[in-house]
């Protein structure tokens, strides 16, 4: 038995915002109350002067098992994660082999079976991710993934997308998806605009993810299916997706936090830690993104979380893997350049990083009693600089390095469980 | 003094470290036409170039600079068949610079990659062309040449005619000489014009005409022959109609203009071999006055003097 005590408690989905106590017992939330007595049995959690969340959720993370373990691994991935504050996370398929069958959805639960950060499957939509051959979706369901996706890339082609939101609507399974459509990609690795102007990197306009929205609005709106928009970059695909929205069409939408912070220029150093897909777009785009974040457009913030190897990133731009670690620092940066700011509120936030993702994917996401006491306590008043060797993730390649960030996690507990104690991950 | 360890591109040049490399190159080129080509100058100073890409005259150039000056140039012929790259480039490097190599010219297919080792090595380092970002020996060397022939940088209006998309050497044209001021023009088929290409300070045409009418200098960009496969152009006979260098189109620019070209030239493409031969067609200066400025820079960046004390 836990009892959290007078922390300020912010959970937009149960309208609270208050200075509170909550009572655990059993692996669940038992009482939200003020002052709530203290008993010999219970173990206070003095949060004076801390934020309690939700426990956070985070939709987009590659743990890189099966196949890339030196890069990361579901330990040293939910290790990360627990730092980070997330209580729950959802591992992307595109491994070696993809996570396109029930075994490997049974293997990754297994080397997951006693970490403490809860880790959910998202299976690939077709075999072997590129191929034209549904998963057996349902089977894989049935061993528990809450989502389906071909990371990495778009369902391949307009027909076999439409079949893949077709056959998973029994199953109730969202279709993630990576909008890139790839000839107008033409093997780009930045944003075209003035950065990859004179910096002579090959761009990727913003179209390219403009044209798949656009098919998946259009095939979501013909299947009834349901599209979820990962790490949206383009203010053209945030106009799409609002306007789809207004017709009532099933589609949701999340963005990361690198793209509400960044933008091409971070690319000028040439670092390969600012090579990322899609990529940092330009200032009017980062405004369209805050602006979709606060209307309700885009409905989550999700790390999509890319460990690579250093040597794999210490390379001419040109040969870099995409991709950057994310876990450690999202909400810490989330909170340093938007709430502090003033430019979106806590309860935004919490929305954001918690709700909207546990309501989507059916994850909980809200402190509710009888749920699962999945709890974040975040310390406002911590001022912290990333230094990317203190990460519990193998992966160092954050463009945030040197950053001074205000505001980390403390405790990160888990159905009633610290997961990160005082900062330390158990 | 050049302030940085590294000379990476024009980019991040001041007109004052221009000035300083234009003006020991005019040195430079005095030695050039002696008959006795040598100095001792850079005697005992090791450099070695770093070719990543292919190509004869700029690898040419910069080993004929260091033999007038008496530096050691080493030549490494780097394979770029190796999959780890950027692995083969950093330990290439550090492994002769551990052998003592003080300076790396290195010419490299990837934009930043000079960039890149110049943050891990201790030797200075040259770029001699990276990726399509820049050219800045060559840069400077149209410089020294439009200064050389027309005077105040400042008063002139360029027109830099071709593949501007792909050109290493036209980004670094446009970063030098907008720095001075100079009215630069920027001409070619759209698919070959980047994005958001204005915001560099240039005019920018797809009219040649309109683009040469004029102009003080004109300066045709080499156009790469695969570029007609990619969906960029249909065919070469159809660039050169609206956009190569006719005698016809020269009559546009100023009677006292002059015509540049990096080289190697696609004649019948982007040029007509009768501009090339045009009295005021100074391509050939362009390849001395190369060495010339490579010559500054190897003095700049291994003898670490100012222009006073060469003079």
């Amino acid at each position: 038995m836990k009892l959290i005590k007078d922390g300020h408690i912010i959970d937009p989905a149960n309208s609270i915002d208050d200075i509170m106590d909550i009572l655990i017992i059993d692996e669940k939330i038992s009482k939200i109350e003020k002052n709530i007595e203290v008993k010999p049995e219970y173990e206070i959690i003095n949060a004076k002067g801390l934020m309690v969340f939700p426990g956070l959720i985070d939709m987009h993370v590659h743990l890189r098992e099966p196949g890339f373990e030196y890069k990361e691994t579901i330990k040293t991935g939910l290790a990360a994660a627990a730092k980070g504050g997330f209580t729950t996370i959802a591992c992307m398929p595109n491994t070696k082999p993809a996570i396109d069958e029930r075994t490997i959805v049974e293997a990754l639960d297994r080397k997951a079976r006693g970490a403490k950060v809860n880790l959910k499957v998202i299976g690939a939509a077709t075999k072997n991710i590129d191929s034209d051959q549904l998963t057996e979706m349902g089977d894989m369901k049935e061993a528990g993934i809450v989502a389906i996706s071909n990371d990495g890339k778009p369902v391949k082609n307009a027909y076999i997308t439409r079949r893949v939101l077709e056959y998973a609507k029994k199953f109730d399974l969202i279709l993630i998806e990576h909008c890139e459509d790839e000839s107008m990609a033409n093997g780009g690795f930045i944003h075209e605009g003035y950065y990859s102007t004179i910096l002579g990197l090959k761009g990727i306009p913003r179209e390219a993810e403009d044209l798949i929205v656009a098919r998946d609005i259009a095939l979501a709106k013909m299947t009834g299916g349901k599209v979820h928009i990962a790490h949206i970059s383009s203010k053209n695909s945030v106009d799409l997706v609002r306007e789809a929205k207004k017709q009532g069409i099933n589609i949701t939408a999340e963005v990361t936090p690198q793209h509400l912070v960044l933008t091409d220029q971070a690319v000028e150093s040439f670092d390969t830690s600012t090579k990322i897909n899609p990529p940092f777009r330009s200032e009017q785009d980062r405004e369209a993104l805050i602006a979709g974040l606060i209307d309700g457009t885009i409905d989550m913030i999700a790390t999509d979380h890319a460990p690579h190897a250093r040597w794999e990133k210490e390379v001419e731009f040109a040969y870099a893997p995409f991709g950057v670690v994310g876990l450690e620092t999202a909400v810490s940066l989330m909170y340093t350049k938007l709430v502090k700011t003033g430019i979106i509120k806590y309860s935004t936030l919490i929305e954001k990083m918690a709700n909207n993702p546990g309501r989507i994917f059916n994850l909980g996401g809200e402190l509710k009693i009888g749920n699962d006491a999945d709890i974040t306590l975040f310390d406002p008043n911590i001022e912290w600089i990333v230094n990317p060797d203190e990460f519990y993730s193998m992966g160092r390649n954050t463009p945030f390095k040197g950053w001074n960030l205000d505001g980390q996690v403390i405790h990160t507990i888990v159905k009633g469980d610290f997961a990160l104690k005082n900062g330390k991950v158990i | 003094m050049l302030k940085a360890k590294d000379l990476l591109g024009l980019r991040t040049l001041s007109t004052d470290e221009m000035d300083e490399i234009m003006r020991v190159a005019i040195p430079m080129k005095d030695i050039i036409m002696r008959d006795i080509k040598k100095v001792p100058t850079l005697r005992g100073k090791s450099m070695a170039t770093l070719f990543f890409e292919n190509s004869t005259r700029t690898k040419s150039s910069f080993e004929i600079a260091a033999k007038y000056l008496s530096a050691d140039c080493t030549n490494l012929a780097v394979s770029t068949s190796s999959v780890q790259k950027g692995e083969t480039l950093i330990d290439t490097a550090i492994t002769l610079e551990v052998m003592g190599i003080e300076l790396f010219v290195m010419r490299h297919g990837a934009s930043g990659a000079p960039h890149f080792l110049g943050r891990n090595t201790k030797a200075r380092i040259i770029n001699a062309g990276d990726g399509m970002n820049e050219h800045p020996t060559q840069g400077l060397l149209d410089m020294f040449t439009m200064k050389d022939k027309k005077g105040d940088l400042g008063n002139l209006t360029v027109t830099i005619l071709g593949d501007v998309a792909h050109s290493r050497v036209a980004r670094s044209n446009i970063w030098g000489l907008t720095k001075y001021g100079a009215n630069v023009r920027v001409v070619g088929p759209e698919t070959l014009l980047p994005i958001e290409l204005q915001k560099m300070g240039v005019e920018v045409y797809t009219d040649v005409d309109k683009a040469l009418k004029g102009a003080d200098v004109v300066n045709v960009l080499r156009l790469q022959k695969e570029r007609q496969s990619s969906g960029l152009l249909p065919s070469l006979v159809e660039y050169n109609k609206f956009w190569g260098l006719t005698s016809k189109r020269l009559e546009l620019i100023k009677e006292d203009g002059i015509i540049m070209h990096p080289g190697p030239m696609n004649r019948g493409v982007e040029i007509m071999p009768e501009v090339y031969e045009d009295p005021r067609s100074v391509v050939d200066e362009q390849v001395t006055n190369g060495v010339a400025i490579r010559m500054a820079l190897l003095f700049m960046m291994l003898g670490g003097k100012t222009s006073d004390e060469i003079n």
